[in-house]
């Protein structure tokens, strides 16, 4: 195989071969590929995430959903939306895709030592914080209280489940679970994550909240926090999505307002954005 | 200061051909299908002579001057990013195996002399380099950069600014400051085209040693020189007033003004496609019928498209209004905290090419007249 390595030549829009070890569906339109590196280890931070692209077809951000102390694979779980990640949904293993990365910022977990975490996700966007429940999980000592909070659809939407259910039975944490719309076997709290937020401890001058759901979820919590807990907005990061075609912060398709959401986020303290949130189409 | 030479049209002949001759393509002006766009060029007779360009907002028509000037006009709808970025660029090919993907050679990079580079698209060229390093200090984009080092730039100051230009106000013109290889001024001394030639770098000064027939310009030609480029700059036929300008525009992002140019804006990217800083692109990947060769192919974008901003089934900028406010205040505001400086350079081809005449210069005074900042109207908060 040719060796192309002088960044100056190479474009860095050049995928990687990642060869995928497995393929795990997670929910009805929610899967999860268990990608091998080709030199052995993949170097991220949590809150990270790829470039993946299917080959021929296209490629698409997603984030990486493992812990961030496991190289030898990384896990992204992708949910099928369009024809990229129709695409990857076809995989099997011993296929490959092309990978980009790792991009964006990271959740702050170094800075946040000390302090309660308050982990709070909708829908899929427990995915790109799970690395962060793992990395406070593999280092618990350095944290206070450790909180996760969750909000899905329906029951039948509860990403990781069977994991959420033993984070439960853990003592160092506490996990909330909410469903919009329940079934008659559910027994569990209904309603929005926001609801949740009261019914847990937490020390609100001593916790950082991450948060990564559709953008008015994201909203509505950090408000929330703001004005229901006294929570300080610096002390709150956000996840921001956009339909990015390069990550790398020249296909211009991520700017919001100032922002390049692959280059300056995807992770952002809540002040950094929270202005924009209110202009409709920015 | 450098030496400063002098010529005729025929020392300028010489010029283009020593470039073809170090084996640089020489792109530079030409009239196609009745515009000026830049195009390879062989010598001095390829030039635009005694052509000149009227430009209005949504108006565009060359004309005869009645003189012998080579660069009496001055920019068309071609701007150098299309050599540099091209509207379509291959930027990654490859096959697929058992053991992954193998990647296609990459090209030679093209070898380009840019003749007549105009001092606000030098300024443009600056802008782009910005934007096509990354901050880990690569470049983003491969095939910009490795043509962009091998290019020999010959800019031309302007004597003749146009109907829309105002470069004045954006400080990038009308005469090169930096980024040249070798700079030339038209000027007519005595009733001859005469051509005044410095050197900006140690390969354009080692060019012009090269060069037959050039001779020392005397202190009165270097004068006329300097009277032309300060008459040019009185010529502005735009204005626009910077002050503060980020802030305003930041500040307004909920002014009705943008509903309203939305009423005429067709959301057509004629704008952005001409403008020599726009650089938003996409990528388009294709597979061959077996199924084994792929290819990336990034093109340009724009933000006028309502698919540009299209996510999850929907586009995050569905209104027109939010698509031009998207395109200004980048341009003129949020540009500035991304790359320290604006992304316009007082070109004037945005308000030219607008096929309903949108004139940025004027869109900026109407908001600076129905200033929201210190109104109870909520103004929308950028940080």
């Amino acid at each position: 195989m040719e060796t192309l390595t002088d960044p100056a030549v190479i474009d860095q829009m050049t995928p990687i071969p990642f060869r995928v070890r497995s393929v795990r569906e997670e929910l009805s339109h929610t899967f999860t590929l268990e990608l091998e590196p080709p030199d052995g280890a993949f170097e991220f931070l949590p809150g990270q995430f790829t470039m993946v692209y299917a080959f021929g077809i296209g490629e698409v951000p997603i984030s990486i959903s493992s812990s961030a102390s496991q190289t030898g694979t990384i896990l992204q779980t992708i949910r099928r939306t369009g024809a990229v990640t129709h695409a990857l949904g076809r995989l099997k293993s011993g296929d490959y895709v092309g990978i980009r990365g790792p991009y964006g910022t990271p959740w702050p977990m170094d800075d946040i030592e000390g302090r309660d975490l308050l982990i709070i996700g909708g829908g899929i966007g427990l995915a790109p914080l799970r690395p962060a429940v793992y990395h406070a999980l593999e280092n618990r000592d350095d944290y206070e209280r450790v909180v996760i909070l969750y909000g899905t659809r329906t029951p039948d939407d509860i990403l990781f489940e069977k994991e959420q259910r033993s984070w439960g039975d853990r003592t160092d944490l506490s996990t909330l679970m909410t469903v919009d719309a329940a079934d008659r076997g559910w027994n569990g709290a209904v309603g929005v994550v926001t609801r949740l937020i009261g019914r847990v401890g937490f020390d609100p001058a001593n916790t950082t909240a991450m948060v990564c759901g559709p953008e008015i979820m994201m909203t509505v919590t950090a408000e929330r926090l703001i004005e229901g807990h006294s929570m300080a907005p610096e002390n709150i990061y956000v996840t921001m999505e956009r339909n990015m075609k390069c990550a790398i912060g020249v296909c211009g398709h991520c700017q919001f307002g100032s922002k390049f959401i692959c280059t300056d986020g995807a992770v952002f303290p809540f002040p950094e954005v929270a202005g924009l949130f209110d202009i409709k189409g920015v | 200061m450098s030496e400063m030479y002098v010529s005729g049209q025929s020392g300028i002949g010489r010029l283009i051909q020593a470039l073809a001759e170090s084996g640089h393509a020489v792109i530079g002006p030409v009239i196609r299908n009745q515009a000026l766009v830049y195009d390879e060029i062989d010598g001095v007779e390829d030039l635009p002579k005694g052509w000149t360009d009227l430009q209005e907002p949504g108006r565009y028509r060359l004309e005869h001057r009645g003189d012998e000037k080579l660069f009496g006009y001055v920019v068309g709808p071609a701007s150098w990013k299309q050599y540099l970025s091209p509207p379509e660029a291959v930027v990654w090919a490859g096959t697929i195996g058992t053991e992954g993907f193998k990647s296609d050679p990459v090209p030679e990079p093209p070898k380009y002399a840019f003749f007549g580079v105009r001092p606000c698209e030098l300024a443009a060229l600056r802008i782009l380099d910005n934007v096509y390093t990354s901050s880990n200090g690569l470049p983003t984009v491969a095939g910009y950069t490795a043509t962009r080092e091998k290019a020999f730039i010959v800019a031309v100051n302007c004597s003749d600014p146009g109907g829309n230009c105002f470069c004045v106000s954006m400080d990038t013109g009308p005469t090169a400051k930096a980024g040249y290889d070798i700079s030339i001024t038209e000027v007519v001394h005595n009733g001859n085209m005469r051509y005044l030639l410095t050197s900006g770098s140690e390969t354009g000064a080692e060019v012009l040693a090269s060069i037959e027939g050039l001779n020392h310009a005397s202190s009165e030609e270097v004068e006329a020189g300097e009277t032309v480029l300060a008459r040019a700059a009185d010529m502005m036929g735009k204005r626009l007033d910077t002050e503060d300008l980020p802030n305003l525009l930041k500040g307004n992002a909920l002014n009705p003004r943008w509903e309203s140019i939305a009423d005429k804006c067709l959301a057509c990217a004629n704008c952005t496609m001409v403008c020599p800083t726009c650089f938003c692109n996409t990528v388009d990947d294709n597979l061959s019928l077996d199924g084994e060769h792929a290819t990336r192919t990034r093109k340009w974008d724009s933000c006028f498209t309502l698919g540009f901003s299209y996510m999850h089934g929907q586009p995050m900028r569905e209104s027109v209004g939010a698509r031009y406010r998207q395109w200004m205040t980048h341009k003129l505001a949020t540009w500035v905290d991304q790359f320290g400086e604006m992304g316009c350079v007082g070109c004037g081809r945005c308000i030219t090419w607008c096929p309903v005449g949108i004139d940025i210069t004027q869109e900026v005074e109407a908001i600076r007249r129905g200033d929201l900042r210190d109104t109870h109207i909520g103004v929308g908060g950028y940080v």
